[in-house]
């Protein structure tokens, strides 16, 4: 596969050895081979040096793991549109759970074909068995050239090599000096004897290797329970038919959601291009939903609020809506007071909604109270989607205490005051000078030990209006008597 | 209390009780800023299906911002606001401060914000918003004469208030000068920021604001007032001491209330 991912974008040779090579114990050392490599007789461990000795004509590029390991979950979320249950089976491999699924493909052994000649499409030689088990289709996919196993699964791993069992070197090496050829051999002995030599593993991997024990693997991602999907024979990307078979999902999902009793918070629209890409948009509700003509408007919000446009290549052949998160929601809703849901409610959640779709969850924000005392973190934003905060009322007959807005760091300022500790009397802000005209301070504020530790200087703000009728809030970071030289001043904040 | 404040309070009460027995609230055409003469000289007040812009120059943002968000207050109080303003605002003006909106008199969770990352961005925000029932105001934050703010932009906000009753502000800063462009707005001011009343010890007093009102619908002329943004009362009261602005380090002038003076309040 790491060789295919070159060949692909375009970084190795169209014929000939081509081998990628990785720094192992200070030598360069072959990580993995093309096919005419391999017919060469070089493999995977071998020196560089070594390799060029054997095949002049070998061409090498440098190894890339975590490309791989990329690719590899890329080629994953492809095979989504098979099952859901997809995994990662390192280092080359995938591993698909398409119990329930074969049907739709017309049997094991089409879906077999199809997944191969799909691979081949993309560029990539796949091996594929169909086996009971993880480990027993692993070992054969890798062992033999495939097929359908069932009944005949035991037998066919039988005859696979030691290499299969893929053990550790020693193991391995044990094994074999004694005499043991293939795994056959090995299930013909009592397994007490490889637990004695190899540990209690072992015993219980060629268990899972013959298919008698099985192992749940780890899905890529957990099957949403609420999912609907469409496939098409022919590919499509026209966006009336696309939006109609978005408007049909919808509906399907919205019946599955009524008769669970519940309305979905999120909803994912994935979309399967023929050249096996997949896209997937999100759309989430303030409020559990189940309202296919307002979901259906949030998605094509979101289509047309797309920075990088969804592009259909050669269309669509399969488009899955999944609702991965749904709550508890009945035909009639109730407001958080209790008294029934006023139509305006809705609307005004609606309107968030489509403002969250179209311009992203971090810009559409309401006001949260903060957690602390220090002017930067009294309060704070927050997604909609948050629950709403109580706020205090001020305190009557003053007028407003803290600024409109606050600047995100303070910005110095040039301050003359006409006594050291006492509030400015003019200050350059901007290139533009403020005399002061009114002031009231200060208001000591002590920073917060728990971020700013305890040798933090303290804040002295004063609220001032200049001769122009605007008002700031200053504050004098550091106080005279402490010896700390000169205090310096910001400015914080405008008021109305 | 002020009766106009109890009246304000009364037309909530019976809102919300329409609200419980399912009844789309009773909503006036106008609404005052409860400083008389304005209201007067209005014609009752401002219409509130419709589109208002406020006009400030660049160092009077807070003016235009104050301004705008106690015109919204009033228009729509208790009613769920939303304020959309274009990304570099924030380094600019300062981000908006949740304490600072409750200390100005509007409640915080009342009030969504919306970041757009341009002007464009900006107005299709308002745009939603403008069509959106149930929201009581909304405030538009445009920075200078973007080509996207033109006549046709200003039109779709109106027709759009119009058919909602959705008040909308449209907060118009980095104009240095008055701006004689076409729009379809029912009135424009521009504000300016305003010496405040000093209270004792020559603190900064209630937000103060200098408007004049540029344009109106309803034919009234140009003509300013200094007003002063009173938000426990809820309403503008015209500031009509005599004014002490050109006289830097004045003598703190006595609040007609003396009760008022705080014993918290230190002199600088």
């Amino acid at each position: 596969m790491p060789t295919e991912r070159l060949r692909i974008c375009g970084g190795a040779p169209d014929d000939g050895p081509f081998a990628l090579v990785e720094k192992r114990a200070n030598a360069q050392r072959l990580y993995a081979l093309d096919p005419a490599a391999l017919e060469q007789g070089l493999a995977s461990g071998l020196s560089l040096s070594d390799a060029r000795a054997r095949a002049p004509r070998l061409v090498v590029a440098p190894a890339d793991p975590k490309a791989d390991c990329d690719l590899l979950l890329n080629l994953a979320a492809r095979c989504a549109r098979y099952t859901p249950l997809t995994a990662l089976d390192e280092p080359h491999g995938l591993v698909l759970d398409i119990a329930g699924c074969a049907h739709l493909f017309g049997g094991e052994e089409a879906m077999r074909q199809r997944i191969i000649a799909d691979f081949s499409a993309w560029g990539f030689a796949a091996r594929a068995a169909v086996a009971p088990s993880p480990d027993c289709a692993r070992a054969l996919a890798r062992f033999s050239s495939g097929g359908v196993f069932k009944d005949n699964a035991e037998a066919a791993v039988a005859h696979l090599p030691l290499a299969a069992l893929e053990a550790d070197e020693d193991a391995h090496f044990a094994l074999h000096r004694a005499g043991f050829k293939t795994l056959g051999d090995l299930a013909a002995r009592p397994t007490r004897m490889f637990a004695a030599r190899f540990g209690n593993e072992f015993p219980y991997r060629l268990e899972r290797v013959f298919g008698r024990a099985d192992r749940r693997i780890t899905p890529l991602r957990p099957p949403p329970e609420r999912m609907v999907e469409r496939h098409f024979l022919e590919p499509f990307s026209a966006r009336e038919v696309l939006d109609a078979v978005i408007a049909d999902l919808l509906r399907e999902a919205a019946f599955l959601l009524e008769q669970r009793g519940e309305g979905g918070r999120r909803f994912e629209l994935s979309f399967f291009r023929a050249d096996g890409h997949v896209r997937c948009l999100d759309v989430e509700t303030l409020r559990p939903t189940r309202d296919e003509n307002f979901l259906a408007q949030l998605f094509r919000e979101k289509l047309d609020s797309l920075a990088d446009p969804l592009d259909p290549g050669f269309g669509y052949d399969a488009l899955r809506l999944a609702v991965p998160r749904a709550e508890k929601c009945d035909a009639l809703q109730e407001s958080f007071e209790g008294a029934p849901q006023s139509d305006s409610e809705r609307e005004l959640r609606e309107l968030l909604d489509r403002l969250t779709t179209r311009f992203g969850r971090a810009r559409v924000l309401r006001f949260m109270r903060g957690d602390s005392h220090e002017p930067e973190r009294e309060s704070r934003t927050a997604p909609v989607s948050a629950p709403p905060s109580e706020w205090s009322a001020p305190i009557a007959g003053e007028p407003p205490a803290r600024p409109l807005t606050l600047f995100d760091p303070p910005q110095p300022v040039e301050v003359v005051a006409l006594a050291p500790d006492g509030p400015p009397a003019r200050f350059r802000w901007r290139r533009k000078m403020h005399d002061v005209l009114r002031a009231e301070g200060p208001e000591r504020i002590a920073p917060d030990w728990r971020t700013q530790g305890l040798e933090a200087p303290e804040r002295d703000y004063y609220r001032v209006e200049d001769v122009e009728g605007r008002r700031f809030w200053l504050f004098r970071h550091g106080l005279y008597e402490r010896g700390e030289g000169t205090p310096r001043w910001f400015i914080h904040g405008l008021f109305a | 209390m002020s009766r106009v404040k109890i009246l304000d309070d009364l037309r909530l009460e019976l809102a919300r009780i329409a609200l419980r027995h399912g009844f789309a609230p009773e909503r006036e055409a106008a609404f005052a800023l409860g400083e008389s003469e304005v209201d007067q000289f209005l014609g009752g007040g401002l219409n509130r299906a419709a589109l208002h812009e406020v006009h400030a120059s660049w160092a009077d943002w807070s003016a235009a911002a104050g301004f705008g968000l106690a015109l919204a207050r009033r228009a729509a109080p208790s009613r769920p606001l939303l304020w959309a303003r274009p990304d570099f605002l924030d380094d600019e003006a300062g981000r908006l401060n949740g304490i600072g909106l409750a200390e100005f008199g509007v409640d915080p969770a009342l009030l969504s914000l919306v970041r757009g990352r341009d002007a464009q961005a900006v107005l299709r925000a308002g745009v939603e918003a403008a069509r959106c029932k149930s929201l009581g105001a909304a405030l538009i934050e445009i920075f200078g004469a973007p080509s996207v703010l033109n006549l046709t932009a200003t039109l779709r906000l109106a027709r759009a208030a119009e058919k909602s009753g959705v008040t909308l502000f449209l907060l118009r800063v980095g104009l240095e000068d008055a701006q004689t462009g076409s729009s379809a707005a029912a009135s424009r001011w521009r504000a300016r920021a305003c010496p405040s009343r000093a209270l004792a010890a020559n603190a900064p007093g209630s937000p103060g604001f200098e408007i004049t009102l540029l344009r109106h619908r309803g034919g009234a002329a140009e003509r300013s007032w200094r007003l002063e943004w009173l938000r426990d009362q809820g309403l503008f009261h015209q500031i009509s001491e005599p004014d002490d602005a050109a006289l830097p380090r004045a003598l703190p002038s006595l609040f007609a209330d003396g009760a008022t003076s705080n014993l918290r309040r230190r002199a600088g």
